[in-house]
């Protein structure tokens, strides 16, 4: 550990916090300080117990042992309440959940001032609160539409405003929890410079995170979990990515690598597809897809890809244009069709388009060859054979969970994207699409997936590869092409392209200026 | 035509149309609040018939026609208190549980009446709330009148409706209410009970369903009948979604459907020869579905509603 800062600059303690759900132990022992004006990491990867650290400090659970402390506002450290996000609010913790907690129709402000004022009070007094987070924003550069519900709110701005919840309340302490996951590229770094301008004000904050990129760049000090033991608490001068990535998954990391590969003949061709309407929109596309290949499709999210993606799996009918599998044209798709032609689907939104979060392992599992005889007899399912099938992929695709029974909503992430590749590569698909098939994921959990997608590569599937990250579609992808507004760009074998051309091309430069 | 013309214009149309209304200004108000925090209340129904009870009991047994409508809310309240304890801790169907309350208010309440009242044929009566003649109001040249044969009850719940809006929409109370019933996780984050706030909110929206009984037996009749609020509790919460769980659309809903109740009435007699009754009497119903499926399609329902909350759950 290093010895950070004197006694009275720290504005909380974590002391020796251990918390367990049944078996596990989510934290074990952790401890930690935070200075005034700090911002530290808390790295760790899909289940090293952040987010759990984080919910004990405001209160969402109580800690089985340990205590947490912070400065109220006098010299000394005061043990904070266990169990009340109101105690923890009262004494200047503000976090922003990974998953926003606004309510969507009311404004902005209401939003902000929720539980800010006695209830008892005849009238609520908006006009100093309004005054007082005009000048917020101002000093913060944090603009939201005060007045505008949140529902018409875009994520970057919804997560402002939950920034804001905290500053309102004159928080000394901010807990960010994966605040990037939901932000573009662009988003995330106004973010990031907005973090230091409000360090620089003397906030000490916190941001979990899994990416190492950010910490770096971001970080004063950076904090490791794993398997919930802090194993690292490290100035981030003293880091490089590498040493982060080891610390944080506890070996040596393996990188992805591509070898050159030997595309064959065109396995599935759109040709002139429109699709869609408004912002999503897809306007007379053009895609040729050999076997044998990755094809990356670059884009900044909302530019097409998902009217793409509902094209390819057979939700969305083209409005015009045609698509073919295998020289045959496709007519009348449906997401069934399409699964039985050979057509593998790995949703943007795993969550809601991946899984039954109700249902267990083995039904999400069995669910998309429900009908195959292996999975049914006599319009019955078959229990005991499905459950086999699941037990033999939670053990080929290394799907943690407590036992095939579990409902696949407790999973993490990273384990609801393995259900999701197990059940749609185990099938030997002809052509896979993956759309941000990472996203959100730890360094452990991508390179499953880069692993899985380069292997059906191997024997000789096409693979539709549509993703934000630039990293992830350089590394892997065969030939890049570039989705802005609507319009395909053509595909580009990789080794021709690089990170500064691609960049352009997602904010709509080349060939044409974008307003 | 000109007989409807004539139903139209005259001040008595008007004044069943506010007497019929009443009760279900009541109803819609205390459903719209308990909506609004997240939580359907199928108990209204039995809610209803326990305040028709209560309140006139209390007052047959001498307790006065204010302290008649405190037992009514009270009653109210209670029955409101074991539906929220049932849908908000131990987060049970909303729809099971305001059956329930529905059931077993209402059989409590008969039962209660009959071992009172064991050889009674025809219901004792009580001194019901008389006609309030307000002075400058009942000047008035067209609606004085309507407003003059209307008494305090019906005051009250007008006054109830601005209440309503202004609690819900200028207060902390209201907004923490509205908040609940969008995304209870956004009302814990910042440091208030859902719990509290909740079932707080479903006891008074209760209480409030109550005065809608005790209009029935303290100012629409002076007597308590068996199955007299014959499903005015299950429209209010038809009203609760055609009103888009605003109160002062709430109060129009309620008019529109009193007036319809009223006109359906006066039409009978103009043209009930050669049309059979039970035609009118369907047409409120049919009128308040062909506005539900005219209003409620674009509603903006609170996004909590029925979604139970429990803390620490992802």
């Amino acid at each position: 550990m290093t010895g950070p800062a004197e006694e009275a600059d720290i504005v909380l303690r974590l002391d020796g916090i251990t918390k367990r759900f049944g078996a596990l132990t989510a934290n074990g022992d952790v401890s930690l300080d935070l200075s005034r004006g700090e911002i530290l990491a808390l790295l760790g990867e899909n289940g090293a117990g952040k987010t759990t650290l984080m919910n004990i400090l405001f209160g969402h659970y109580v800690a089985d042992e340990g205590r947490v402390l912070v400065n109220g506002g006098g010299d000394a450290l005061v043990e904070l309440e266990p169990g009340s996000p109101h105690a923890a609010l009262e004494a200047g913790i503000g976090m922003v959940h990974q998953h926003f907690t606004l309510a969507e129709n009311l404004s902005a402000l209401d939003n902000i001032l929720l539980g800010t004022e006695r209830l008892a009070a005849l009238a609520s007094s908006r006009a100093p609160a309004r005054r007082k987070l005009e000048e917020l924003m101002a000093r913060s550069g944090l603009t939201v539409s005060l007045d505008t519900r949140i529902s018409q709110l875009s994520v970057g701005e919804k997560q402002r405003v939950e920034i804001l919840k905290a500053l309102y309340r004159d928080a000394r302490v901010l807990v960010l929890d994966e605040p990037t996951a939901v932000l573009t590229p662009q988003e995330s770094e106004t973010l990031f410079e907005t973090l230091k301008k409000l360090a620089g004000d003397g906030l000490g904050i916190i941001f979990i995170s899994h990416k190492l990129a950010e910490v770096i760049a971001s970080s004063h000090r950076v904090a490791v979990l794993r398997g919930g033991r802090k194993v690292a608490d490290l100035a981030t001068a003293e880091c490089d990515q590498r040493k982060l990535a080891e610390l944080m998954v506890g070996h040596e990391i393996v990188e992805t690598v591509r070898t050159p590969g030997s595309p064959g003949a065109s396995l599935f061709v759109l040709k002139n597809v429109s699709a869609g309407d408004g912002r999503d929109a897809l306007h007379s596309v053009d895609l040729d897809l050999k076997s044998g290949e990755i094809l990356g499709i670059a884009g900044v999210s909302g530019n097409g890809q998902t009217t793409l993606a509902r094209v390819i799996s057979g939700l969305g009918a083209p409005t015009s244009g045609t698509a073919e599998l295998e020289g045959t044209a496709l007519r009348h798709t449906s997401a069934r069709t399409m699964i039985d032609n050979g057509l593998a689907r790995i949703p943007e939104d795993r969550h809601h388009d991946g899984i039954v979060g109700a249902m267990n392992v083995t039904e999400n599992l069995a669910i998309e060859t429900i009908r195959k005889p292996e999975n049914q007899r006599f319009g019955l399912l078959r229990f005991a054979a499905m459950r086999e099938k699941a037990r033999q992929l939670i053990k080929a695709y290394d799907i943690r969970c407590q036992s095939e029974d579990s409902p696949a909503r407790l999973l993490s992430g990273g384990n609801i994207q393995k259900i999701v590749l197990a059940r749609t590569l185990e099938a030997e698909p002809k052509v896979v699409l993956a759309a941000q098939p990472s996203r959100g994921l730890d360094v452990g959990a991508t390179y499953d997936v880069h692993q899985r997608l380069l292997a059906a590569r191997a024997r000789g599937a096409g693979v539709i590869l549509i993703s934000e990250d630039l990293d992830e579609l350089m590394r892997l992808s065969d030939r890049i092409a570039v989705i802005h507004r609507g319009h395909l760009s053509a595909a580009e074998p990789t080794e021709s392209l690089d990170r500064g051309t691609l960049g352009l091309r997602m904010a709509g430069h080349g060939g044409e200026e974008a307003a | 035509m000109t007989e409807i013309l004539d139903i139209l214009i005259s001040a008595n149309f008007w004044a069943a149309a506010l007497r019929i209304a009443t009760p279900l200004i009541f109803g819609v108000i205390g459903a719209l609040v308990c909506e609004r925090a997240g939580v359907l209340n199928l108990g209204i129904e039995g809610i209803f018939t326990a305040g028709a009870m209560a309140g006139w009991m209390a007052v047959w047994l001498g307790a006065g026609l204010w302290g008649g409508v405190l037992v009514a809310a009270m009653a109210g309240a209670f029955f409101g208190l074991i539906h929220a304890i049932l849908t908000v801790p131990l987060g049970l169907s909303q729809h099971v549980s305001g059956i329930g309350v529905t059931l077993f208010a209402t059989s409590l309440s008969y039962f209660i009446y009959r071992t009172a009242l064991p050889d009674v044929s025809s219901p004792p009566r009580i001194e019901a709330f008389k006609p309030l003649d307000i002075p400058l109001l009942s000047d008035l040249p067209f609606i004085g009148p309507a407003l003059f044969q209307q008494t305090a009850l019906t005051f009250l719940a007008l006054a109830l409706v601005l209440a309503t809006a202004y609690v819900l929409y200028r207060t902390p109370l209201g907004l923490a209410i509205r908040a609940v019933g969008d995304n209870p996780a956004a009302v814990e984050s910042q440091g208030l009970s859902v719990y509290a706030i909740r079932i707080g909110t479903v006891v008074a929206g209760s209480a409030i369903m109550a005065l809608g009984g005790a209009f029935l037996t303290m100012s629409a009749f002076d007597a308590f009948f068996f199955g007299m609020v014959n499903g005015r509790g299950w429209i209010c919460i038809a009203l609760t979604v055609f009103a888009s769980w605003r109160p002062g659309k709430a109060l129009i809903g309620a008019l529109l459907f009193g007036a319809f109740d009223a006109f359906q009435v006066r039409l009978q007699t103009e043209v009930g020869s050669f049309i059979p009754g039970q035609v009118f009497l369907m047409m409120p119903y049919l009128l308040s579905i062909a506005a539900l499926i005219v209003v409620a399609r674009k509603a903006d329902y609170p996004r909590a509603l029925l979604v139970p909350y429990f803390r620490g759950q992802r």
